[in-house]
């Protein structure tokens, strides 16, 4: 009796090697196959694409994410669908299965191996932060990162390739984004237009409630806080059109707060400016002067909107008896 | 022992006699859920001429219509919360006590029969099954205000509701379903199964725990009543400045959702107190079973995190009405403040929300698959763990907001600590379930979905910590993906499995199990078919809380709103089965269908009023499933003597330790 339980165990205990050895080896295979397929096969349609420097480095970002998530995932699903296909109750068996009230190895296993992934992706996430200037992130109005070799010397005019960085202002109303630039004159436009391999310095600001800027294939994406100027950078690396969204929700109309910016090489982009310049002459009359942040109750908006062809813009923040409204 | 002695005679210095028997009253003059009616009419009724009398010419500062009067709509539903509570007599005992009167919770007269549910009743089983009903009227609203948003959202432009309109169904979903997900376990699970489960015959504060039920129908009352108001455009995270400009719509998010922040406080004050001074002889802390440490670790979190959103709302309020300037960037405030306060206790909100369906699943599986369970101290570490670093991650809802930049590092290191505790639920389930015995009963096959379902949800939830991945996820529908995830693929599948598992315990009927297995499926291939494609839509670029979207993502968005219609026709086999199963079938349940070793199943199903005859003596824990030496759950008829000796040793060893 004893010696049959003994063998009845001893085979318990090998049958219990077997399906840990089955599930590893299923499991490495597995991992491989689906890491090989997100990383080399899902990987480079990744959102949000490579259309500038941040984009990029979000897709890689993104990528490695949902490589080195992959064997988590396998390995959960193939041990949830290995117990319900073999660890099933038997027919008419009604008895209790044998206890195991812990395994130190196996805890002291898991512990470290779920620590050192997650310590490993926090300083992954930290370096792709860092390095590719805030990865694309609204940094505030004190940023620390920036894209290398740029300081900011002029304001008042820009030149490509030096190290003065371009800078475009981002202004959200109820319900539209303009976008002004103090290095041309500070005319302000419904158009934002950007030349290719330049950095920019996004100043992203509003007027009224919070907004959120989301060029989406740029991979920036910043709110926009009234009274506040929110810092992001990227570099747009190859010419094409991309959308723009509110990402935050900023009343009844957020959702069609939507507009097609436009990557242009670095000629055309110049000549773009020196035409909007013109052509906005009347409009920058009535802007108050540039600056990072604006006080709405001094800013003509009505007659600013109405020269820009805004007619969206008058939320609740105006003033409904306020003349100025559109 | 304090716990069931009345004073034999109240002290009277002026009032009547102390030792006479309250009067008895018509059943219709005694407080219920009419009177408490009346009261909330009369109430708002007060409330908002006051409010209109005091400041005729007020205008609000949002600049919202210019009649608006937000101090009569605030103080209206402060009268009517305050009429509600004293036509349900809330406070009548403590005028009585005042007067130096016998006081009537004694008087079981006046809670027999189905009337008890619709009173304001101090047991705590009557207060579960009150819960029960009371959430799940929130959840099904919500739901239905779900189906709403999906259904404009079969085309790219607006087609059924107007911009307005969706807003408002939008915020209301989301607030409401919050507000719900908050209680839906801690009020009828908790706040049922926790004295049963060890061995008290009471809660710590019955006052206090029907209150925090009675809470929840005024809130619920108030939210929707924003319909009739203008609703409110801020979605259920009501960001300032959008909250300041909003309409009258605005004060009822903020009333409601203050009122349910103070609800929760009293709820998990309650069970906190419960849990640490009730546990019967024998109940040590090793002993506890894993949903009780859920509800202990949860009820921490309610007390601590809900204060700051009471306070954010009452901010909003008096920004609204009082003229302050916390949060009107116009007036020298700051929206950062409240987005910081908001999410101070919206993450561990979020956490709120995910532990007692951990709990539920951890009490769950040793039972289905015939084993203890596995490393019972790293289940409850883990969830420890989870609450304490939950007050630590709020800023990676900020992470493109343009707060101070240096922190980013800091709080993605946090949050993806978070993963860490998190993954010992899993190693214990993984652990539970190696060479089981798995019975796949209904109330299984949740619980493995919740891990399932929850995986995706952590999964996506790495990506969303990380600041790079989460400049393109933030604010997109990749978001939303993730949190219904874990919210409705976490707690309502363990709110499902928990409710299919202890319902034969809480009214004595068995659900129909066909029925429950057709539920069980449906929802859990509607859920994925909903969600999982969400994922992608966000990563395409579809912001949340729109309308309009690209005409690209119509397919996707298509297939997601037909298979929320399809969730919905789940839920609608659902209420079938409940409504047939409890009122009509009423199949009996026996003792102890499941052959579990809780001590909530040691007693009859439904449990005696008094909980147990005598408190029970706990020997052992409960998971000892398999273990052929293990002694039985409890004494539940233990000798003479031994509750008082085990009382006087407790108070000796305190003595000497104080």
């Amino acid at each position: 009796m004893a010696a049959d339980a003994t063998t009845t165990q001893n085979a318990g205990h090998r049958q219990g090697n077997r399906d840990g050895l089955w599930l590893l080896i299923l499991w490495m295979v597995l991992s491989v196959i689906g890491c090989l397929l997100v990383a080399l096969v899902l990987g480079p349609h990744l959102p949000p694409g490579a259309q500038s420097s941040s984009a990029a480095s979000q897709q890689t970002d993104i990528t490695v994410l949902a490589t080195i998530a992959t064997p988590v995932v396998v390995g959960v699903l193939l041990y949830f669908g290995w117990a319900l296909a073999f660890w099933r109750q038997q027919p008419g068996d009604e008895t209790d299965a044998a206890p195991i009230h812990g395994n130190t190895r196996v805890q002291v296993t898991w512990i470290i191996g779920t620590a050192a992934i997650v310590l490993s992706l926090a300083v992954y996430g930290t370096i792709e932060l860092i390095s590719p200037a805030g990865a694309g992130a609204g940094e505030g109005p004190q940023p620390i990162w920036k894209p290398a070799g740029t300081v900011t010397t002029s304001v008042t005019s820009w030149a490509p390739n030096t190290k003065n960085i371009l800078q475009v202002q981002v202004i959200g109303q109820q319900w539209a984004w303009t976008f002004r630039y103090p290095q041309f004159g500070g005319f302000e436009t419904t158009q934002l237009v950007l030349p290719v391999g330049q950095p920019v310095q996004f100043n992203v600001t509003s007027l009224d409630v919070t907004h959120g800027f989301w060029a989406y294939t740029l991979g920036v994406k910043a709110d926009a806080n009234p009274g506040v100027n929110n810092v992001a950078y990227t570099t747009p690396e190859h010419a094409g059109q991309f959308q723009v969204r509110c990402a935050e929700l900023c009343g009844i109309w957020h959702g069609s707060m939507y507009d097609t910016g436009d990557v242009l090489s670095v000629a055309s982009f110049l000549t773009w400016t020196q035409t909007a310049k013109t052509q906005l002459a009347d409009v920058t009359k009535l802007l108050p002067p540039y600056a990072l942040t604006y006080d709405p109750t001094t800013i003509p908006a009505g007659k600013i909107n109405v020269a820009l062809g805004l007619t969206s813009a008058g939320g609740g923040y105006y003033n409904p008896a306020d003349p100025e409204q559109p | 022992m304090a716990i069931e002695t009345q004073p034999e005679s109240a002290q009277a210095p002026g009032g009547g006699d102390p030792g006479a028997a309250a009067k008895e009253r018509n059943f219709w003059l005694r407080p219920g859920i009419h009177t408490a009616v009346i009261g909330a009419v009369i109430g708002y009724a007060l409330g908002h001429w006051l409010g209109n009398f005091m400041t005729p010419s007020f205008v609000a500062t949002g600049g919202g219509a210019p009649d608006s009067n937000d101090e009569a709509i605030v103080l209206g539903f402060a009268f009517l919360v305050l009429g509600w509570l004293i036509g349900l007599g809330v406070f009548d005992d403590l005028v009585r006590q005042m007067l130096g009167r016998p006081i009537r919770v004694t008087d079981h007269k006046a809670n027999v029969g189905v009337a008890k549910y619709f009173r304001y009743t101090l047991d705590h089983k009557v207060v579960g099954i009150q819960y029960l009903v009371g959430m799940l009227i929130y959840f099904f609203t919500g739901g239905l205000l779900a189906i709403a948003i999906r259904t404009e959202l079969l085309s790219p432009s607006y087609h059924v509701m107007s911009p307005t309109t969706y807003l408002e169904v939008v915020g209301e979903h989301g607030t409401m379903m919050m507000m719900m997900m908050t209680s839906v376990i801690l009020g009828p699970f908790g706040n049922y199964l926790v004295p049963l489960m060890i061995g008290s015959k009471r809660v710590a504060f019955p006052r206090l725990e029907a209150l925090s039920f009675w809470l929840t129908p005024c809130a619920f009352v108030i939210l929707l009543s924003s319909f009739l108001l203008g609703g409110f455009p801020t979605g259920w995270t009501g960001y300032a400045d959008l909250s300041i400009q909003a309409g009258e719509g605005m004060d009822a998010y903020a009333v409601a959702f203050g009122l349910m922040g103070v609800s929760i406080i009293l709820a998990g004050f309650n069970i906190v107190v419960t849990i640490i001074c009730y546990r019967a002889p024998g109940m040590r802390w090793s002993r506890l079973p894993m949903f009780v440490w859920a509800m202990l670790t949860t009820g921490f979190l309610l007390v601590l995190a809900a204060p700051v959103l009471v306070g954010g709302m009452y901010m909003i309020i008096t920004d609204r009405t009082a003229q302050t300037a916390f949060f009107a960037s116009q007036l020298g405030g700051s929206s950062y403040l409240y987005e910081d306060l908001f999410w101070f206790f919206g993450h561990p909100e979020v956490y709120i929300l995910a532990l007692p369906g951990f709990g539920i699943v951890s009490e769950l599986i040793p039972v289905f698959t015939r084993k203890p369970l596995f490393g019972y101290k790293i289940a409850a570490a883990g969830m420890f763990g989870v609450a304490i670093l939950s007050f630590f991650v709020w800023q990676h809802h900020l992470f493109d907001s343009g707060m101070d930049p240096d922190m980013r590092p800091l709080f993605m290191l946090t949050t993806e600590l978070i993963s860490i505790p998190t993954g010992f639920i899993y190693l214990v389930a993984m652990g539970t379930f190696w060479k089981a015995k798995l019975r796949l009963t209904v109330p299984m096959l949740f619980a493995i979905a919740l891990f399932i379902n929850f995986l995706f949800g952590g999964i996506s939830g790495v990506l969303l910590s990380d600041v790079p991945a989460d400049t393109t996820a933030h604010g997109s529908f990749f978001v939303m993906a993730h949190f219904h995830y874990t919210i409705m693929g976490g707690l309502i599948f363990a709110f499902f499995g928990g409710l299919y598992y202890w319902l034969p315990k809480v009214l004595g009927v068995t659900m129909n199990e066909t029925l429950g297995k057709i539920h069980f499926w449906t929802m859990f291939i509607a859920f994925n078919s909903t969600f999982m494609p969400l994922f992608a839509v966000g990563m395409l670029g579809q912001p949340r809380r729109v309308w309009e979207y690209q005409a690209n993502l119509q397919t996707l968005n298509d297939w997601v709103s037909i298979s929320a219609f399809c969730l919905g026709g789940s839920m609608c086999i659902f209420i079938f089965n409940f409504v047939m199963s409890t009122v009509i079938w009423r199949k009996k349940a026996p003792r102890n269908p499941w052959n579990a070793r809780g001590l909530e199943w040691q007693v009859s199903s439904p449990p005696p009023a008094e909980n147990f005859e005598h408190i029970p003596v706990v020997l052992a824990g409960p998971y000892e499933y398999g273990d052929p030496d293990a002694l039985p759950v409890a004494d539940l008829h233990p000798p003479a003597g031994v509750i008082s000796g085990a009382l006087a040793t407790a108070t000796a060893s305190t003595g000497t330790e104080a």
